[in-house]
């Protein structure tokens, strides 16, 4: 069970929810969660269970990266970030 | 050393007077080159700080006019500017602002066969453009030729604020934007601030706290966002502050500097590669209008949102693109009918749509959308 930030460009797959809490032991569980209920927002965030290139994810405010990548442990109390690129000027 | 003169030391006397600042930290400023990509939202107040706060050189790169749809958040521009290049209206500004800073001005799209050249005689680069294969081409020539980026980015509310192959003490490198983002999303998926919106004091939130990055890296005072990113909702007012590290799959890095060639970003973004879509039948706005003059029998039928019909129209029947398949009741198949959208590209997936899934035979598109109507049949229509 995780705590999920949705940013703008992907709120259009989620019904305009920013935030949304999913259950899920880990990065991927609460993923998948996430792309159950939202199924359109798949394949703009993963490619056969790895987050796609242009999207960062954050618990809390350390990269997953310097974690445990898609296996990184996630608490109720904890907060995914999805962080895409965004280019506007 | 670089000195500051009698009217120079008056004029920046509220940051000598900071004890960490000083006259060492404006020598600083003052001996600092910074050159900022694209003048529009961030640009505007990026580029009257930098200018107030007495950065020594200054270089603009955009290639654009200014338009009305600018004036919102481009705070930079007067009306009486639409039509003029916006660096020229931008310098001209900037001169009368501040007269003790150089002022360089390229009035062209920065491109990979004059990115290295015009980016080599700055310290600094301050990347307030509005496209991806941009954002890639400053990041990847600033890794090469060893220049900090300052980076910021918006859309609609949401604002990101980065410093990028920041210098640090022990001459090593901070990470850079592909270290957060290694390739580009594909093309659609985030809409620029032209398709997609953006409300107008969101880049004079972020192009602030850009100005205020370079002014940190330019004058050695504070702490840079070395290794962090910030993100700004500004409709819900959540900010935060995330830790940035170098990515193993990134491999435009410092340390291979001399490997990084510059490529076609356009299409390394997926620009121009979309896939073609079938034709189909269309009409042009003079046709249109003919049909309406002759009273002739048929149907004209306005796909474009709710939003957008408010901001103008044609009388078109409303039916939203998503509503289309609902309401297919609602659309003739005895007469002729009329589809548009605001240039054309909407109205033209809906005909493959309803041609291709529910026999129709009976549509035209409108060439150009509303947009053409606009500028050939009525020009008091908003053009947005």
């Amino acid at each position: 069970m995780a705590k999920v930030l949705i940013p703008t460009p992907l709120r259009k797959f989620t019904n305009n929810a920013s935030k949304v809490e999913l259950e899920g032991d880990n990065v991927i569980e609460v993923l998948t969660s996430l792309t159950n209920n939202y199924p359109d927002l798949k394949p703009y965030l993963l490619d056969n269970d790895k987050v796609k290139p242009y999207i960062k994810l954050f618990k809390g405010e350390e990269d997953i990266e310097s974690l445990d990548n898609e296996a990184t442990r996630l608490e109720s109390t904890d907060t995914l970030s999805i962080v895409p690129a965004i280019a506007g000027g | 050393m670089t000195q500051l003169s009698k009217r120079e030391l008056e004029r920046y006397s509220r940051h000598l007077i900071i004890p960490q600042f000083g006259v060492e930290g404006q020598r600083r400023l003052k001996s600092s080159s910074v050159l900022v990509v694209g003048t529009g939202g961030l640009g505007a107040p990026l580029l009257q700080y930098l200018t107030a706060a007495g950065i020594g050189k200054i270089g603009l790169v955009d290639f654009d006019v200014v338009e009305e749809s600018n004036l919102q958040r481009q705070v930079l521009f007067t009306t009486e500017d639409v039509g003029r290049p916006k660096v020229e209206a931008a310098v001209e500004r900037l001169q009368l602002q501040n007269p003790h800073i150089e002022f360089e001005v390229y009035n062209t799209m920065l491109t990979s066969d004059n990115a290295l050249d015009i980016i080599k005689d700055y310290d600094i680069v301050a990347d307030g453009t509005d496209n991806f294969p941009t954002r890639y081409l400053v990041n990847d020539a600033c890794v090469k030729l060893g220049k900090i980026n300052v980076y910021a980015s918006i859309f609609r509310f949401e604002g990101q604020l980065s410093v990028f192959n920041f210098k640090r003490e022990d001459g090593s490198r901070g990470p850079n934007f592909r270290d957060m983002f290694p390739s580009p999303p594909p093309p659609g998926l985030v809409p620029s601030c032209a398709e997609g919106g953006v409300i107008g004091v969101l880049p004079g939130i972020l192009g602030s706290l850009q100005a205020n990055e370079v002014i940190k890296v330019a004058s050695g005072v504070g702490e840079p966002m070395d290794g962090r990113l910030f993100i700004f909702d500004a409709g819900s007012f959540e900010t935060r502050t995330l830790k940035l590290s170098k990515s193993p799959k990134n491999k435009i890095t410092a340390e291979r500097a001399d490997e990084i060639e510059l490529i076609d970003y356009d299409a390394y973004c997926g620009i121009g590669n979309e896939v073609k879509k079938r034709e189909v039948k269309s009409i042009d706005v003079e046709t249109l209008n003919k049909w309406l003059a002759i009273k002739k029998d048929f149907q004209l039928i306005d796909v474009r949102e709710p939003y957008e019909y408010e901001i103008s129209h044609i009388d078109g029947k409303l039916i939203p693109k998503s509503e289309v398949v609902q309401r297919i009741d609602e659309i003739a198949q005895d007469k002729d009918v009329v589809v548009h959208c605001r240039v054309g590209e909407r109205s033209a997936d809906v005909i493959r749509l309803l041609e291709d899934k529910y026999g129709y035979s009976n549509l035209y598109n409108l060439e150009g959308g509303i947009l053409a109507w606009a500028d050939k049949i009525d020009s008091s229509l908003a053009k947005y």
